[in-house]
């Protein structure tokens, strides 16, 4: 019995009740991606890859982890010492954490670089930001969980923060940690979040990511629109189907991804401090503050601008605007032109500098303060807000080259 | 107290701490996680010197002995002073509240100290203990200042005595600075032999702070050249799908 697919058998058995041959169709043999992707195209698929791994590590993780203040810490190192694989498992998924920045970081890169966030992608764009800040509670509640000194005080720290609201700060802290001061109540909370919440929320934002990206569908190095140039046969040009070009080779890069991965796994797993903090060895002691506090180093670019405003407020207000005003770029950004390989010398050097400051903000957060490095810092914020102040404008200063018609 | 907890944190972050500039400058620990002797020798070294006060809390003596090689009656026989089973974790007797009034602080669990302070922190601990009248156990310590831990293992170093340097800043202020030590009662072991007990003993405790560490680096050997054969693989395959693509 023939359908609406052309498929007989088993599957066209459920194609006739369940859309299966359509949307491996849509999705993946005839989604038309643009033939020239570039390196920096492969970081969406890991971070798709790092999300999996986390999942699949984290669930095995909890087979094991107690949520409590008393058995956390202890529990960890039962996880590391006498389940069977449990250390491999554990570094796993502290390395993915770090990794899953690190594959975001130059997945958002990547659209900076060739304006992937304008028209029409500035939805795709806003729910990227979404999962980008969802991920960022989520690492922050993960790092509460083993309940080492870093993982106490670095809550203690940042939930704090919040205290700073005028008003209903003090109130609102209280609300978020369960308790007077970080305690058995956050960290089951925490937890709660962590490994239920935010991963159900995160999952449910990467597929409408997904969702949005396919019905726009992809830029490319060029920025061109490869559907303004379709063949006879009403296909793209410069467009080739997903799968299975782009499959082979995204399995390239995930064997190479996991080759660095694995070099810090199983060689380097501590990441000289910066994966797994030193202090964080340590169990957590409410009687004792370190000297130092420093957030893991995916936080410490907003770390540092919090910092760089000498008042409290000022300071959540700044490291929020950090974040929020992401949000805004699709619109802040009113070049025509898509990628930066058509744009003028005033975006390269914008950009450019926007992303040093980043890099010395991500430095200096892991610092303790000094006078010489708080004025760094407020020079690094100062670009960092200027590069999006700046855009607008730059089109007047701007001599773009022409775009092409076609993919190059 | 406060300044002690204040160092401690310090010192906790070699690579952060600089800038402030505390402490005795660390020494390198000539340590080999291969030698199965001399994690043995520090193995023995710490039952008998370190164990009346600090526990392993999350180390068995029978992984320990898996480890080391050694078997669990030699274990059982030498290095189990207590009523343990060779499947227990090596705690120890002393009671916290007691510690905590014998010395100021409880002894910490020592699971874990090579990877929060550092291997060469540990080593640097061991060798600068110093005689110091002052302090309530009669020594001092240049890599952690004012230690509530008595010099236990005086009778293998003997007892050294700081040569000290007083440095003045730009104010007028006057700081004393340990710059070095002088051998003043000798012990039962040369200084080179004590030298190579306190990194046996820092072996030790590195192999317990994380017991997998050699097993992971011999697997991971294994994990990435299995990676580098499927990369030639992947890597063909996109090639041979991409011919066609102009």
């Amino acid at each position: 019995m023939a359908n609406t697919q052309g498929t007989t058998g088993l599957v066209g058995w459920i194609d006739e009740r369940f859309p299966l041959t359509k949307t491996i169709r849509e999705h993946l043999t005839e989604y038309y991606a643009p033939k020239n992707f570039n390196f920096w195209y492969y970081f969406g698929s890991l971070a798709l890859l790092v999300l999996i791994l986390q999942i699949v590590t984290g669930i095995w993780l909890t087979m094991n982890y107690k949520p409590s203040a008393e058995e956390a810490f202890a529990s960890v190192e039962y996880i590391m010492r006498d389940v069977n694989w449990g250390w491999l498992i554990r570094y796993m998924h502290s390395t993915g954490a770090s990794f899953f920045f690190l594959v975001v970081y130059l997945h958002m890169f990547r659209a900076l670089l060739y304006g992937s966030y304008k028209k029409p992608r500035e939805l795709l764009w806003l729910i990227g930001v979404v999962i980008f800040v969802v991920l960022m509670a989520e690492a922050f509640m993960g790092y509460l969980l083993p309940w080492g000194q870093m993982s106490y005080w670095g809550a203690q720290v940042i939930i704090s923060l919040f205290g700073a609201i005028p008003g209903i700060g003090d109130s609102l802290t209280l609300w978020i940690r369960g308790d007077y001061v970080i305690s058995d109540a956050t960290l089951n909370r925490f937890f709660a979040l962590h490994v239920i919440a935010l991963p159900l929320v995160l999952v449910g934002l990467v597929f409408v990511h997904i969702v949005a990206l396919h019905a726009v569908g992809s830029n490319n190095p060029d920025g061109v629109d490869i559907k303004k140039v379709k063949g006879p046969d009403g296909k793209p040009l410069d467009g080739i189907p997903f799968h299975p070009y782009y499959t082979v080779k995204d399995l390239v890069g995930v064997v190479v991804f996991l080759i660095f991965f694995s070099v810090v796994v199983f060689f380097a797993p501590e990441m000289g401090g910066f994966f797994l903090e030193h202090p964080n060895f340590e169990p957590a002691d409410p009687m004792k503050t370190p000297e130092h506090i420093a957030p893991v180093w995916y936080f410490t670019p907003f770390y540092a601008i919090l910092r760089a405003v000498p008042d409290k407020l000022g300071g959540v207000i700044a490291m929020g605007a950090a974040i929020v005003v992401l949000f805004f770029l699709p619109w802040l950004d009113r070049s025509p032109v898509r990628s930066i390989r058509y744009r003028g010398f005033a975006f390269k050097a914008a950009l450019a500098l926007f992303v040093v400051s980043f890099l010395i903000l991500g430095y200096l957060g892991a610092l303790p303060p000094s006078p010489g490095r708080t004025v760094l810092t407020q020079i690094c914020t100062v670009i960092y807000f200027a590069f999006f102040a700046v855009l607008p404008i730059l089109p007047w200063f701007e001599k773009t080259k022409p775009v092409p018609e076609r993919v190059t | 107290m406060k300044k002690i907890l204040i160092t401690l944190t310090l010192l906790a972050l070699p690579g952060l701490s600089l800038a402030a500039g505390v402490g005795y400058p660390l020494l390198t620990a000539p340590i080999d996680p291969h030698n199965k002797a001399s994690l043995q020798r520090g193995a023995q070294l710490f039952v008998n010197y370190c164990m009346g006060c600090h526990s392993l809390e999350h180390q068995r003596y029978n992984r320990m002995a898996r480890d080391i090689g050694l078997t669990d009656e030699q274990v059982q026989d030498n290095l189990i002073f207590t009523g343990a089973r060779v499947g227990d974790t090596m705690k120890n007797a002393m009671a916290r509240d007691d510690a905590r009034s014998w010395f100021g602080v409880a002894p910490p669990d020592l699971s874990l100290i090579a990877r929060s302070k550092g291997v060469n922190y540990l080593y640097t601990f061991l060798l600068t203990f110093y005689e110091d009248p002052s302090r309530p156990f009669g020594a001092n310590n240049a890599a952690f200042p004012n230690a509530g831990m008595p010099h236990v293992l005086w009778d293998l170093q003997g007892m050294q005595r700081a040569i000290v340097e007083t440095h003045t800043d730009a104010e007028g202020n006057e700081t004393e600075v340990v710059t070095g030590f002088q051998l003043a009662q000798p012990g039962s072991m040369s200084p080179p032999e004590y030298r190579e007990a306190a990194a046996d003993l820092v072996n030790f405790l590195s192999y317990v702070g994380e017991p997998i560490q050699l097993e992971r680096q011999r697997i991971g050997v294994w994990v990435i050249l299995f990676l580098g054969l499927a990369l030639v693989v992947f890597y063909l395959l996109k090639k041979e799908y991409w011919k066609d693509v102009h």
